[in-house]
């Protein structure tokens, strides 16, 4: 059966990327479909009603990347955008203290104070620091990575402008540059601080997403790739949605519509139909074909490139690139439904409890928390940010009532020493649920519905390899033009029409919608 | 320096001092820790402003209605009793004196309030009428409780009543047994309610409020995050937007209210009143000037920051000092308040151009000073308001 070519671009993927790409397409004029496998849209971005009357952020939770470009371009807030700033940071202590940081700079140096004066004093140096490295490094995120072998005009401008933002950073701050991008979080924040907890809530930030403990070299990077987001013009700021992450994909699931894009929930694509090197549509589950022009995967490199097609259509080395492609899930999510409000003893100021309370009291306790993992296991006390979004959103649960949506780390995707994945997931459910007990006590009593996934209950959920949600580690080995793997970094594949625009590709994960963006970019131009 | 009843309330919550003075009240500017927090209160969960200080006048006897149809431009005969309408009033010469909201509260009975005191006015055109004038600004305090689930909040406290309040609406009810009288208005453009009640019942309710508002995430707000909602709502504010005919000195700087878009609210064809005749005429020759909203293009704005090598930045404060538009390199008016919206993610303005670029889709050229260099950002004319969410007028969802 050969249907007539229909569409101009199929979208494979109802992610927050694969909308994206869709929206920037169906503006261009491109008539476009967007296929997705599960019946809610969104991918990792995603809002459920799990538990009745209690709305469930279920996997990524905060937004801080998604880039005002993007806002602007596809009107997002007619569409029902709705961000509100995560202000605000809390670090209970094993001993009974804690730390603290506020919106408003002064408070945050203050509590710095209460701990060291010399680092309360320096601080602001840091801040700045970070600031203008993310700056020198920012352009990067609006680029179509170069290929190295092959950059053509195009590429070669692409250099001549990043040397340009790197230079304006000046010898001592090109230095730290080249220190981010290869120390360990916690080697560079030492040269900072004294503090140990102030340490390990920077370091924290280094860890996010990754296999790696605040000790492994590359994590201070990942350290800065987090201080690239911004909100409103504030820099490395993050952000809620009303209603949960689920809101920001179904607007821009909206403005794709607007556009006359065409979405289809309930769709699994199966396989992308090649016919003499090229694509020409998608076969799926229920035996349906639909033929297009274009192909977009947004799927990660592997359910991409090894899954969707077969292995004949491309060539040995880029087989094994993506084979070699690191995923290594390594952070599980938790979400309660509760009575009420946790109690954190430490925690004098309450208001804090509607920025985000962090489990990560010192650097050893990091570092123990990736030693339990990293033998295929998970953390006996993990490393958890925390939010509660229904202290800022009342329609996210009943009145009095809350939800917690709880990030952790570590988690392997494997973990034979636990039983079978029921008996991994309880086990891990049960270590979330004490550790947090030893900081919040009357967690236990509160909970009316526990949700846990660990990154393979990712994999089922989503069809996310090993339940990675950045599509992949956020390494420096697999970023910018060798995302997922070089020479093959713009979006494109050896398939001609094939296209890819998941977190896999630059500049990686986070809800940025980026990657969906520069992809529909590149199809444009191709003229496709 | 005068306090409101809510004051031993406010006071313990302002913690950070932020203060000013409002026509000689002392008004919290932003509780603790910062008024972006407070600003969403109000557009995603229920918030309250103290607004005890502006000034109130009971109105009633036999000519009340004919004392109130004198002086405002709406209509007041088609404002039934349980009902409140929004309205200006004028000086002879049709210029803009001031504006407020009258509810009618009995038969013989209004009550309105003002930016400015204004009894003297009231009292000077009330000759030979029959009708008492009270100045009521200190014996009602006044609360105004506003967001999407501000109706929740008070139906758990007074049930149906509150339920079935239709937009500018007014009832006299209780809130856990306080007598008040709640009229589902606001200055924030949102789904809200204002609650009028007896200073000595005043630290009850803010009370019951607060803890009956703790399931609904209620915050108190600050005139910081008042300010960013009004202008969203596109809604003009006295001695900023326009000035009082009455307080300044020279022509140009007075207004008529149909320059600055309420048009809709001056009712010429109704009975005598103040200002009729010079706004008729001014009717029928065109008015000079159009009060629109701009929207800043952001690209543009990005292009100028680039020039010194900053990434965009938008202070998150409104902003009130005017700034001159242009088109063309010509100065055709001002914008005279503007803040970023964080809910539109726009950089919005309330302006007051020539009639010719009041066409909504006209681009314009704004004003914008980066380390004391005037450069000039591209904006596009809108409809005022920037923001109307339906829930505002809606009898359901929030």
């Amino acid at each position: 059966m050969n249907m007539a070519k229909n569409y101009d671009a199929i979208i494979i993927g109802g992610g927050h990327n694969g909308l994206t790409a869709a929206a920037y397409l169906a503006k261009a004029g491109r008539k476009v479909i967007v296929l997705e496998q599960r019946h809610v849209l969104g991918g990792a971005a995603v809002t459920e009603e799990i538990f009745p009357g209690f709305k469930y952020t279920v996997y990524s939770y905060v937004i801080s990347l998604l880039p005002p470009r993007i806002i602007r371009d596809l009107e997002l807030p007619k569409h029902g955008l709705h961000l509100m700033p995560l202000e605000g940071a809390f670090t209970p202590m094993e001993d009974g203290n804690y730390i603290a940081s506020y919106a408003d700079e002064d408070d945050t140096l203050d509590e710095i104070r209460r701990h060291s004066r010399r680092d309360a004093d320096i601080f602001p140096l840091y801040s700045n620091l970070m600031y203008d490295l993310a700056r020198a490094v920012r352009p990067i995120l609006t680029m179509v990575p170069p290929d190295l072998r092959r950059p053509g005009m195009d590429g070669l401008r692409t250099f001549r402008d990043l040397g340009k933002h790197v230079q304006t950073l000046g010898k001592e701050k090109f230095h730290w540059l080249t220190k981010i991008m290869t120390m360990s979080a916690y080697d560079f924040l030492r040269e900072w601080f004294e503090t140990d907890v102030l340490i390990a809530t920077q370091a924290s930030i280094g860890i996010v997403g990754t296999m790696l403990g605040p000790k492994s070299p590359g994590t201070a990077y990942v350290l800065l790739h987090y201080f690239l987001g911004e909100l409103d013009g504030a820099l490395s700021s993050w952000g809620w949605q009303r209603g949960g992450t689920g809101g920001v994909s179904e607007a821009i699931a909206s403005a794709a519509r607007s556009y006359g894009a065409e979405i289809r929930c309930n769709a699994p694509v199966v396989q992308v139909i090649v016919q003499n090197g090229q694509a020409v549509g998608v076969a799926l589950e229920n035996g349906d074909e639909i033929y297009g022009k274009t192909v977009v995967s947004a799927c990660d490199p592997k359910v991409t490139l090894r899954k969707l097609v077969d292995e004949k259509d491309l060539p040995s080395e880029l087989v094994e690139a993506i084979d070699n492609f690191k995923y290594r899930g390594s952070s599980g999510k938790v979400n309660l439904a509760l009575d009420g409000l946790p109690d954190f003893p430490a925690l004098k100021d309450k208001a804090l409890m509607r920025g985000m309370q962090e489990i990560c009291p010192s650097i050893d306790y990091l570092e123990q928390a990736y030693d339990d993992a990293k033998y295929d296991s998970f953390s006996k006390r993990p490393f958890m940010g925390c939010i509660i979004p229904s202290t800022v959103d009342p329609t996210m649960a009943p009145p009095g009532k809350h939800v917690m949506s709880i990030f952790v780390q570590y988690a392997s995707y494997n973990m034979p020493a636990h039983g079978d994945r029921d008996q991994q997931r309880d086990a891990f459910g049960n270590a979330v649920i004490d550790t947090l007990a030893e900081f919040a006590p009357n967690i236990k009593d509160l909970i009316l519905h526990k949700q846990v996934l660990t990154p393979w209950d990712i994999e089922q959920e989503l069809g996310i390899t090993e339940g990675n949600i950045s599509h992949g580690e956020l390494m420096l080995d697999q970023l910018f033009f060798m995302r997922p793997t070089p020479g093959w970094a713009k979006y494109r594949t050896p398939i001609r029409n094939y296209y890819q625009c998941g977190s896999g590709t630059h500049p990686g994960g986070g809800i940025m919608g980026t990657p969906g963006r520069l992809a529909a970019m590149e199809i444009i131009k191709d003229g496709t | 320096m005068k306090l409101t009843p809510f004051h031993p309330r406010t006071s313990e919550l302002c913690d950070l001092y932020n203060w000013s003075i409002w026509s000689g009240w002392l008004l919290v500017d932003m509780y603790a820790p910062d008024h972006t927090q407070e600003y969403f209160a109000i557009r995603t969960a229920c918030a309250v402003f103290d607004i005890s200080m502006i000034p109130k006048y009971h109105i009633h006897g036999p000519d009340a209605l004919r004392l109130l149809n004198r002086i405002v431009t709406q209509d007041v005969s088609r404002c039934a009793v349980g009902r409140v309408l929004y309205t200006p009033w004028c000086d002879d010469e049709g210029k803009i004196i001031d504006d407020g909201i009258l509810a009618h509260l009995d038969e013989r009975s209004f009550r309105l309030t003002t930016g400015d005191p204004m009894l003297y006015w009231l009292e000077d055109n009330a000759v030979r009428l029959d009708v008492s004038i009270d100045d009521v600004t200190e014996s009602l305090a006044t609360l105004a409780l506003q967001g999407p689930f501000s109706r929740d909040l008070l139906k758990q406290l007074s049930g149906a009543d509150v339920e079935n309040l239709a937009y500018f609406d007014i009832t006299k009810t209780e809130l856990a047994g306080i007598p008040v009288e709640i009229s589902r208005t606001g200055y924030t453009g949102d789904l809200g309610y204002e609650i009028w009640v007896q200073p000595q019942h005043a630290l009850h309710l803010w009370d019951v409020l607060f803890e009956a508002g703790e399931a609904y995430q209620i915050l108190p707000f600050g005139d910081f995050a008042l300010e960013m909602t009004r202008i969203e709502a596109g809604l003009l504010l006295t001695d900023v937007d326009f000035n009082s005919s009455m307080k300044v000195v020279h022509e140009f700087q007075k207004s008529s209210p149909l320059e600055l878009g309420l048009g809709w609210a001056v009712k010429l064809d109704k009975e005598f009143f103040v200002g009729q005749e010079a706004l008729k005429q001014e009717k029928a020759r065109g008015p000079a000037w159009a009060t629109v909203g701009l929207e800043v293009d952001l690209n543009s704005l990005e292009t100028i920051f680039a020039e010194f090598d900053m990434p965009l930045y938008l202070p998150p404060e409104a902003w009130s000092e005017a700034v001159p538009i242009y088109s063309h390199g010509i100065q055709i008016g001002k914008a005279t308040s503007g803040t970023w919206s964080p809910i539109l993610k726009k950089s919005i303005a309330i302006a007051r151009v020539k009639p010719q670029y009041a066409k909504p889709g006209t681009v314009v050229d704004m004003e914008v000073t980066i380390d004391a260099q005037r450069k000039q950002a591209k904006a596009t004319v809108v409809k005022l308001p920037f923001y109307d969410p339906p829930r505002k007028k809606s009898m359901g969802t929030n």
